[in-house]
């Protein structure tokens, strides 16, 4: 891990230790955020929750330092609280409100709130009309969470598992938010154990799993490190292996497994791509069933920690 | 601004552009104290706790001589039923009431939400007091008129009365939030219900004390309910200038109750 500079960052914890009686939850973990998104990806019981509840003030570190915006999440919560936007994993709402109801006031709590019926729009809170919170459905009770968190304009906005068992419509709005608010300049940290969502939405990546940091970096370094990506195809046997190896990248390797099947190893990129096919057409070769086999953040994770992240 | 056209509800650039800012304090509290409040009188469950029953109650025992009230005076039944009556309400609002939603609040992380939020927690328990104040107020305007009603002719400084309430209040609301700030909401439902109900009727709300043993009457003399029912009485029946046993017991119940609260409420 490396150390960044503190300015700029939006989120620095250093060796943060948090227990639960015998259990330890996090154990000596680094996280840095910059402006951008975020993503805390892991198993169910990796310690994200309690990492992202420590760096919103609820739990005191047993070890290590966490500072948001510069300031102790803890000590200076009253100037902290005002700049940052929560949103719970569930709950957090009066089970009798209304939902435009409960944004209605998380605004008035706020000196420069966004419009309010423009968000329960924006987010289709416009259904729930003057249903009980208790009564609505899940996906609508994580769309008011998410619309609670963003109401006052915060700076940083915190979201743990803000899709968490939404349909794939509720979903993909969601990402369109969380893209909105990146764009506008705000910081978002979120919590997830779907790569899907880490892969499309966040500028970095931090892989968590029992309670420690395994990986941290951008989607792409992430899926670039550990084992190999491959490039398959096949053609005539017998191609001339050297002379596609010279015209491949250092980090490369070529190989004829077996007589007219071909691997190469190495950066899958597109340029990658695009050196094999006009190597092959200056040879003359049609490359037959060409196949790309580039790790996700699931192969990643399951190289890292030697288990699947959904289990 | 992405060039994302998929989404019909695409929102403007820099809408979502940070101005971060707590709103004025008196403001934040104005608007818990009205949300509070009228989540309290949304509640079916605590309208009956704090209206149908108190009233019932009084409406019941002034038309109707279920219970012999022997020689408290020399007035109506209403006379001495209703003192008892606006302690019950009292009761009712910031003790059972506070206590059941503020547990449920707790459970559903009502409180943990809240408390990132720039609403401050001295705010918030100074709008939940706000909240118990205006559901008192409407209580005792609803009670007073229908004892009134019913042939009332209350006596005594109306400035004691207010100071018996106010003690009254505290040390409910204390034994309140201990109770919810403490125990697992169903316990506290469950808990809250079956004081209210021992209180009741062991506090000298529509039965007086002294058809208890002498044993007990020393003991159900300390209970907050009996100091401040029997305090009003001394005061609206009796004509009393200012009951100070009474005021002294709720003040002792008061800083129990809000010390031990202040102490032990757990927010998660």
């Amino acid at each position: 891990m490396h150390e960044e500079p503190v300015a700029g960052g939006v989120l620095q914890v250093r060796g943060l230790v948090k227990r639960y009686g015998p259990k330890t939850a996090v154990d000596g973990l680094d996280l840095t955020a910059h402006a951008g998104v975020t993503a805390v990806l892991g198993p169910n019981g990796a310690g994200k929750t309690t990492t992202i509840e420590t760096c919103e003030g609820y739990r005191r570190p047993d070890g290590g330092q966490v500072r948001v915006l510069g300031l102790d999440p803890v000590a200076q919560a009253a100037a902290l609280r005002p700049r940052i936007g929560v949103m719970l994993q569930s709950g957090g709402v009066y089970s009798g409100a209304r939902a435009d109801e409960m944004l209605r006031h998380m605004a008035k709590l706020h000196a420069h709130p966004l419009d309010v019926d423009d968000l329960i729009e924006r987010l289709g809170l416009g259904s729930c009309g003057r249903t009980a919170y208790r009564r609505l459905s899940g996906g609508q009770q994580q769309r008011l969470a998410l619309a609670m968190a963003v109401v006052g304009r915060p700076e940083l906005v915190f979201l743990d598992e803000p899709t968490a068992g939404l349909d794939p419509q509720a979903r993909r709005s969601t990402w369109d938010l969380v893209r909105e608010l990146r764009a506008d300049g705000v910081s978002v940290i979120l919590t997830t154990h779907y790569m899907d969502e880490a892969e499309q939405l966040a500028d970095d990546v931090t892989i968590v799993d029992a309670g420690k940091v395994v990986a941290q970096g951008s989607p792409e370094q992430l899926c670039r490190g550990g084992a190999e990506n491959t490039l398959r195809f096949t053609g005539r046997p017998g191609l001339d292996v050297a002379s596609l190896l010279k015209a491949l990248p250092m980090d490369s390797a070529a190989a004829e497994l077996t007589p007219g099947s071909y691997r190469v190893t190495g950066t899958v990129d597109p340029q990658l791509l695009a050196t094999v096919t006009s190597w092959c057409a200056q040879h003359g070769v049609m490359p037959d069933r060409i196949s790309v086999e580039r790790h996700t953040l699931e192969d990643v994770f399951l190289e890292l920690t030697g288990k699947e992240l959904r289990g | 601004m992405s060039a994302d056209t998929s989404t019909s509800t695409s929102t403007a650039a820099g809408t979502y552009a940070p101005k971060p800012g707590a709103a004025p304090v008196g403001r934040m509290i104005a608007a818990q104290a009205a949300l509070e409040t009228k989540m309290l009188l949304r509640n079916g469950e605590q309208l009956l706790l704090t209206v149908v029953i108190p009233s019932l109650l009084l409406v019941l025992f002034s038309t109707v001589s279920i219970v012999d009230f022997g020689d408290t005076g020399s007035g109506e039944a209403v006379d001495f039923l209703a003192p008892g009556v606006l302690a019950l309400a009292v009761m009712s609002t910031a003790f059972t009431g506070q206590a059941i939603a503020t547990g449920f609040e707790r459970r559903y992380g009502v409180l943990k939400r809240l408390g990132a939020s720039p609403l401050p927690r001295w705010a918030l328990m100074t709008a939940k007091t706000l909240s118990v104040l205006v559901t008192e107020v409407l209580q005792i305007a609803l009670l007073t008129a229908i004892a009134l009603a019913l042939g009332w002719s209350p006596q005594g400084n109306p400035l004691s009365v207010l100071l018996l309430l106010v003690l009254g209040t505290a040390a409910f609301s204390g034994l309140g939030l201990l109770m919810a700030g403490t125990l697992k909401a169903e316990a506290t439902l469950a808990a809250a219900n079956l004081v209210f109900l021992l209180l009741l009727v062991g506090g000298g709300v529509v039965v007086p004390l002294d058809k208890f043993p002498e044993a007990a009457q020393s003991v159900l003399g300390l209970l907050p309910i009996s100091a401040l029912s029997d305090g009003l009485r001394d005061v609206l029946q009796g004509g009393a200038s200012m009951p100070w046993g009474a005021a002294g017991v709720l003040a002792v119940w008061a800083a129990l109750g809000l010390g031990a609260a202040a102490r032990f409420f757990r927010w998660e």
